[in-house]
This record gives C-alpha cells, sequence and structure tokens, in this order.
C-alpha cells in the first residue's frame, strides 16, 4: 500500500482538461475554452489536444487559454497570441493561406476532376443505343424462343 | 538455440522467396517449374511459421538473452501478453507482416486453381518478390531473434498500455487486412505483365480484396475500441496519422472492391480497377513506413528508427514504383470496355469511386502535409481533427447521400425515377427521423440531427434494396419468402455493409454531438448525476495484480433509485516500467455507455481524502463498433456467395463433365 502511494505521488499526475480545479465559473466562457482546448496541440506530447493531455505544458497552455478568455479576449485573439508563442504547430487547424490552400483545395479538386474526367466519357460515348434492323430482329427471335 | 534455429528458418524463407520468383516467373509456361514455384510459396510460409513460433517461444519462456524479449516483455506478465508481445513491437511485427504476406502467397498456390496458368504462376512470381523484399528487409535489418552479450535477470516489459485483449487480436487482424492487399497487387502486375485484364481477372480479383477489406475493418474497429476504452477519455478515433495509415488503403480497397465488380460484370473500367489494385497495397506500405519511421509523431508510433524508415521507404518505391511505372506502360493499350449511359449503375459506382479517391486524398494530404512542409521549408502546421472534420466529413457525405440509389439502378442504363420512387420511403423515414432528432434532443443541433438523418436513409435504403429485391408486398408473401431463399448472398452482403455504415454514422454522429462528461473530486459515499444517471464512489481499496499494483474504485451507478450496475474502474502501477495506466469502467445500457474512470487521488477541501472521478455518458456509442462489424460481416457473406467461392467453376466443371 505505502509503495503503491509512493508511486502515485511521485508520478503527479494532472488531470485533463474537466479537471474542477481548473474551470472557470461563468459556463459560457468554460464551453469556449473547451472548443479552443480541442484545436490546440500539447506540443510535447504525441500527437494529443491540450484537451486530453494531462502533460504539464497542456496544462499551462489550458490556464492562459482560459486567463485569456475571462479576460475578455476573442477565440482569433487567443490563437494568434498561442501562434505568435509557438508558431502554427500548435494549432490543429491549419490557416486557410499561402502554401496551405494546397491542402484545403487538393480534395475537392480530385472531386473536380474526377467528375469532369466521368462527364467526358459519358459524352464521348454517347452513340445513339437504339439497335440496328438486324439487332432488332435478333432479338425478336431470341424473346420468341424464351417465350416458348 | 531454439531462437538461432528461428533466425535461419527466416533466412530460408528469404531464399525460397528468391526461388519462388524464379520458378513461378519461369513457370508462366512450364507447368513443372510453376509447380515448383508453388512448393516455394509453400515452403517459405512454413519457415515463417516455425520462425514465428521460436519467437514466441521466447517470449513464453522470457528468454531474455534475446534482446527484443528483453526490451518488450516481462516474467511477471500474464501469459497472454507474453504470447501477444511477440508482436506488439517491431521486429515481431515485421514476421507477423512477412508471415501474412507468405500466407496470402499459398493461398493463391492452394485456392488458385481457377486461375489461368500462366496468370497464376505470375502473380506467384510477384508475391515471392514482395516477400523477398520485406524478408530481406526482416534477415538483414531487423532480426527479431537477435541475441544479446550480456542477459538482464529482467525483461523491460511491454508497455501497459498495450496489454489488453483487444490489442492482442488487432495487430493480427490489421495485417491480415494490410498484406491481403499484396494478393490483389500481385494479381494486377502479373495481369499488366500477361497484358490480359478481362472479366476473368476482375472475378479474382474481388474475392481477394474483400477478404483483405474485411479483416481491414475489423482490424481497425478493434484498433479503435481499444483507443476508446484504454487511453481512457473516451475518444475513439483521433485522426492520428497512424490511424490514418490504416484509413487509406481501406478507402482504397472500398473503393476497389466496387470498381472490380464493374470490371467483372460489365468489362468497364479495367485501368481503373488496376491502377486501385496497386494503389491499395501501396497505401498499405505506406502505412507500415509512418508507423515504423518516427516520421511523424503519433499516439502509437512504435520503434522509432529512421534507417529502417528509409529502408522501408525504399521497399515502397521499389515495389509500388515497379508496379506503377508497369501500369503506365501497358495501360493506354487497355480497351476502356462497356458502354454506359449517365444514369446507371456504372456510372453510380465511378461517382462512389471519386468520392472514395477525394477522401483519401484528404487523409493523405492532412497526414503528409506537414512533413512536405518540412521539406520545403513553410512553416509547418499541424493537421489535425477540424481539418478532417471540414474537408473529409462533407465529401463523404456527399458520397453516402447517393449511395442507396446505386443498388437500385440498373447496369447500362438505369431508370432514375424509378429508383427514386421506390426509395421514397426511405427518404420519408430519414428526413422524419432528423426532424424528430432537431426537436425531441437536447440540446438542439441541426448539424448532428442531420447526420443522423444520414444514418437512417442509409439503412432504409438498404432495407428498401432487399424489399425490392424480392417484391416484399407486391406479390403473394409465398413468392417473397421464395424469393427471399434465392437471393445470392453478395447481395445480402452488400445490402448489410450498407446498412452497416449507416449504423456506424448514426452512433458517430450521436456520441459526438451529445455526449456527456463530469470530473468531481469524490469522498466515498458522495455521489454526482450525470445524464440521468446517479454515480455513487462507495469505496476505494487496493488491489494486488499479476503485474502491478491498483487503487480500485467502487461505484454504484442507479437509474431512477434502482441499482443498474456496479463500475469499478482502477488506476494501476506497473513497476517493471514504471508507468501508470487508468482502467476504464463501462456500463452498457442498451446502445448507450456509462463509462467511469479512476483519477488521482486528492484532498477536498476539509482536508478528507478524496478520488478525482471522471464520467462520461456515450449515447448510442455501441453503434460506432457495431457498424464497422455489420460491413466486415458484410464483406465476409459476400465472400460466402457461390459465384465467388473459390474453386467452385471448376467443381462444377467436373460434375458436368
Amino acid at each position: 500500500m505505502k509503495r503503491l502511494l509512493i508511486a502515485l505521488a511521485a508520478l503527479a499526475c494532472i488531470a485533463a482538461a474537466s479537471d474542477p480545479s481548473e474551470r472557470l465559473a461563468d459556463p459560457a466562457q468554460e464551453a469556449r475554452a473547451r472548443a479552443l482546448f480541442k484545436e490546440v496541440r500539447c506540443l510535447i506530447c504525441q500527437n494529443e489536444a491540450i484537451d486530453d493531455s494531462t502533460a504539464d505544458f497542456a496544462k499551462d497552455v489550458r490556464l492562459v487559454i482560459r486567463e485569456q478568455i475571462a479576460a475578455g479576449r476573442s477565440d482569433v485573439q487567443v490563437k494568434d497570441f498561442l501562434t505568435d508563442r509557438y508558431g502554427e504547430y500548435v494549432l490543429f487547424r491549419p490557416s486557410l493561406s499561402g502554401a496551405n490552400l494546397a491542402l484545403w483545395t487538393a480534395p475537392f479538386l480530385v472531386l473536380l476532376i474526377g467528375g469532369v474526367l466521368l462527364m467526358m466519357r459519358l459524352r464521348n460515348r454517347a452513340t445513339p443505343e437504339a439497335l440496328s434492323p438486324e439487332e432488332e430482329a435478333a432479338l425478336a427471335r431470341l424473346t420468341r424462343t424464351d417465350d416458348a | 538455440m531454439i531462437a538461432e534455429l528461428g533466425a535461419f528458418c527466416l533466412i530460408l524463407a528469404f531464399v525460397l522467396s528468391i526461388a519462388q520468383i524464379a520458378l513461378s516467373g519461369a513457370g508462366a509456361n512450364r507447368p513443372v517449374l510453376a509447380g515448383a514455384g508453388e512448393g516455394a510459396a509453400f515452403g517459405a510460409m512454413a519457415m515463417v511459421g516455425l520462425a514465428f513460433a521460436a519467437l514466441i517461444h521466447a517470449f513464453v519462456t522470457s528468454d531474455f538473452s534475446v534482446s527484443n524479449v528483453a526490451a518488450n516483455s516481462h516474467t511477471a506478465k500474464p501469459l497472454l501478453y507474453r504470447v501477444a508481445g511477440a508482436w506488439g513491437n517491431h521486429e515481431g511485427s515485421m514476421v507477423l507482416w512477412c508471415l501474412a504476406l507468405t500466407a496470402f502467397g499459398s493461398a493463391i498456390a492452394a485456392f488458385g486453381r481457377d486461375l489461368p496458368r500462366d496468370l497464376k504462376a505470375r502473380t506467384l512470381a510477384v508475391q515471392g518478390a514482395l516477400g523477398v523484399l520485406f524478408l530481406g528487409y526482416t534477415v538483414f535489418a531487423s532480426n527479431p531473434l537477435e541475441r544479446i552479450i550480456a542477459p538482464p535477470v529482467e525483461g523491460a516489459s511491454l508497455n501497459p498500455l498495450l496489454q489488453d485483449p483487444a490489442l492482442a487480436i488487432h495487430p493480427p487482424m490489421l495485417y491480415l487486412g494490410y498484406v491481403g492487399f499484396s494478393v490483389v497487387f500481385s494479381l494486377a502486375v502479373a495481369a499488366l505483365i500477361g497484358g490480359r485484364i478481362d472479366a476473368a481477372w476482375a472475378r479474382w480479383v474481388r474475392p481477394w480484396t474483400l477478404a483483405a477489406w474485411s479483416f481491414l475493418t475489423v482490424g481497425i474497429t478493434l484498433g479503435s475500441f481499444w483507443a476508446y476504452y484504454e487511453l481512457g477519455w473516451g475518444g475513439w478515433w483521433f485522426w492520428d496519422p497512424v490511424e490514418n495509415a490504416s484509413f487509406m488503403p481501406w478507402l482504397m480497397g472500398a473503393a476497389l472492391l466496387h470498381s472490380a465488380v464493374v470490371t467483372e460484370k460489365r468489362g468497364a473500367l479495367p485501368g481503373w480497377t488496376l491502377f486501385l489494385a496497386l494503389a491499395a497495397f501501396t497505401f498499405s506500405m505506406l502505412g507500415a513506413f509512418l508507423v515504423r519511421s518516427g516520421v511523424l509523431t503519433s499516439v502509437h508510433a512504435f520503434a522509432v528508427d529512421p534507417t529502417r524508415g528509409l529502408l522501408l521507404l525504399g521497399i515502397l518505391g521499389l515495389a509500388s514504383g515497379a508496379g506503377f511505372a508497369l501500369f503506365a506502360w501497358r495501360a493506354p493499350s487497355l480497351t476502356p470496355g462497356g458502354l454506359f449511359a449517365p444514369v446507371s449503375r456504372e456510372s453510380a459506382i465511378v461517382v462512389n469511386n471519386i468520392v472514395l479517391t477525394a477522401a483519401a486524398t484528404a487523409v493523405l494530404f492532412g497526414t503528409l502535409w506537414p512533413l512536405i512542409c518540412e521539406a520545403l521549408d513553410l512553416p509547418t502546421p499541424s493537421v489535425g481533427p477540424p481539418f478532417f472534420n471540414l474537408v473529409f466529413n462533407p465529401i463523404m457525405a456527399l458520397g453516402l447521400l447517393i449511395l442507396p440509389f446505386g443498388p437500385m439502378l440498373a447496369w447500362k442504363r438505369g431508370d432514375a425515377l424509378g429508383a427514386a420512387q421506390r426509395l421514397w420511403i426511405a427518404a420519408l423515414i430519414a428526413v422524419g427521423a432528423g426532424f424528430l432528432a432537431l426537436m425531441l434532443v437536447s440540446p438542439r443541433k441541426a448539424l448532428a440531427s442531420a447526420g443522423l438523418a444520414l444514418g437512417f436513409w442509409l439503412i432504409a435504403g438498404a432495407v428498401v434494396e432487399i424489399t425490392d429485391r424480392v417484391r416484399a408486398f407486391r406479390v403473394p408473401m409465398a413468392e417473397t419468402l421464395r424469393r427471399l431463399g434465392g437471393l445470392p448472398r453478395g447481395a445480402w452482403g452488400s445490402s448489410l455493409a450498407h446498412a452497416g455504415v449507416g449504423v456506424f454514422i448514426l452512433g458517430a454522429c450521436f456520441e459526438t454531438s451529445w455526449k456527456l462528461e463530469l470530473a468531481e473530486i469524490m469522498a466515498p459515499g458522495r455521489s454526482v448525476t450525470l445524464g440521468g444517471y446517479e454515480l455513487t464512489l462507495d469505496k476505494v481499496g487496493v488491489v494486488d495484480g499479476p503485474n502491478y499494483l491498483a487503487e480500485r474504485a467502487t461505484l454504484t451507478v442507479r437509474k431512477g433509485g434502482r441499482t443498474v450496475c456496479e463500475a469499478l474502474p482502477e488506476r494501476r502501477f506497473y513497476p517493471a516500467g514504471g508507468q501508470t495506466t487508468q482502467e476504464v469502467a463501462i456500463c452498457y445500457r442498451g446502445l448507450d455507455q456509462v463509462y467511469v474512470t479512476l483519477g488521482e487521488r486528492r484532498a477536498l477541501p476539509n482536508g478528507d481524502p478524496g478520488w478525482l472521478v471522471r464520467g462520461y455518458f456515450n449515447p448510442w456509442v455501441q453503434l460506432i463498433f457495431i457498424g464497422p462489424m455489420l460491413m466486415a460481416l458484410g464483406g465476409a457473406i459476400s465472400l460466402s456467395d457461390r459465384r465467388l467461392r473459390l474453386g467452385v467453376g471448376r467443381r462444377s466443371k467436373e460434375a458436368a463433365a
């Protein structure tokens, strides 16, 4: 028992975002903070948002964001503050500018190109599908045999 | 000694794979050599199997003179996890990969009796070449049975998060899926060499694709379920690079499944089907590279090693480079095949393929973008869930919206109005359900309600398809039943899989939008409420596990004063690795779950001992895992269809003779 408690204490784990000791009093502000946490990367973790992470870094950033929100700063202002400090890498949503435009548009370009190719193929082959007289005769013969 | 024999068997398998290339390659026109090539394929599988057994033996007996065992096992670990430890690390997982690769080679040799002789021999030769690449990598760069000179007394243990039943079977399933696409790849390359791509070829591609895709579906779902209950905050998909790595071949496999039908039934799109066949396994190899090279940070990345990453990248480049070069050379000579009208099942499947390809592009770009930026010296952004939610989700939603029309349209020239008339009831159900959700579920969320409507649309669409096929309510009951019995299993399979997508959408939308969470510091005897449930902390005790110590809380979960279940979340400490983990307690309540974790000990304001307890109410979360299982089951049922069952053609020919 003692061994366990020492071990647990030594780990000094800090809980993630919903920790009661961190929460803001105003529920609307708290909700905004939580939404922001989901978009901010915990830079020392393996691909986790600060909303999920129990690392010290995540806790500190959560604290800063909550303070700023409580001080009445907008989401954009908070994000700008974070990118100024840590670079674009800290946000999980790449900005819609510069080279990132290629990232945002590539999937839709594939959709577009695919659509155009399909249209072209359908148009190229829009040959009349009416049967020639010989084919009509053959078809009539075949259906007759079927009925029999 | 056994470890040395195992290592020797791996070398033998490598040599046998070289022999397989030579014999099968030369055997396209010489039956004797082709037979010898098949023998080499069986031999390679047997040898990798022995090596794998030797590795498991080393893990089970805790032979710490094998460096892999010393680094990843521990004597105190339960037997199941000692066995599973054999593939819970880089080197061991590569042996599992090779085992799957050689096993699929043997499967071609054993079940490919119907294949044209030359196509079969060439396929085996290509499969042998893949074997040489991966076995060569395993033997020369990642020997799983390497000894260390001074063996430690005790091993370093497997990450406790990985000591879990779901994770013990997750890798084998995933690898059967990943590597299953190697058969399709080999068939495609063999067909490109032989220059004959026809309906018969597509007929061969389908069952292998179905099998690989179904395994991959199960593997991904198990991994997701593991993340859900093991990581302790109820998330089930993180758009993590490693998850994406398994999702890309899944998307390509799904596209291939559909385009192969078109090629088989109508002889159309042979080039595109070939392309997808090459792409599916390319994405599998890309996944193997991403997970192991450490170029991307991820929750799951293991054995991060840049040199090995470079080698795997080389293998990827060599194999798929050769495949696509061959494709570029041969594809222009392919005839486009069957004609079809704008409204036809072919068109619907092409649209499905465009959507799946665009979705896979989103995943590919999202996963690799940080790498590309880094290489080009651009500011490196993170690409996470917000990107995928904004790009991937709408693209997929578009595809799913038109999905139910596909099976309703006839080949070659379909009747859009007729399909719409038959689907109106499904549309009515979907819109009604979405409207009800908007009115009744609080808080009110329009987008999530629309998502639910989409889920119901898919399920109802699948039901309408089956009732339409058996002409329910339009012909006498007996006739309907007769038709029901006569429905091909392929029809059942595809309807079930499509309904499974709908089931998944329902769960994903509902859980994501309306889950509830709480976190409270609780002293024994205190209660909190969570979405209509009352959670009471009865006590917190200490448990002595086989290789861990734990604090275990006992919580009673009540609804309306009645006890519905007892939750026993644990907080475990593994002394071997010095790690702490949370063991989640889950109360299954129909489709919902009450999910409880125990956090650290914390004093209450009055100084009494308390514990941080987190509770989540996850409505409809079961559907998230049931949906994909239905998809995989649909795949398995389709696979059992008489028309696809392997070897049937030959047997019926014999019976006729």
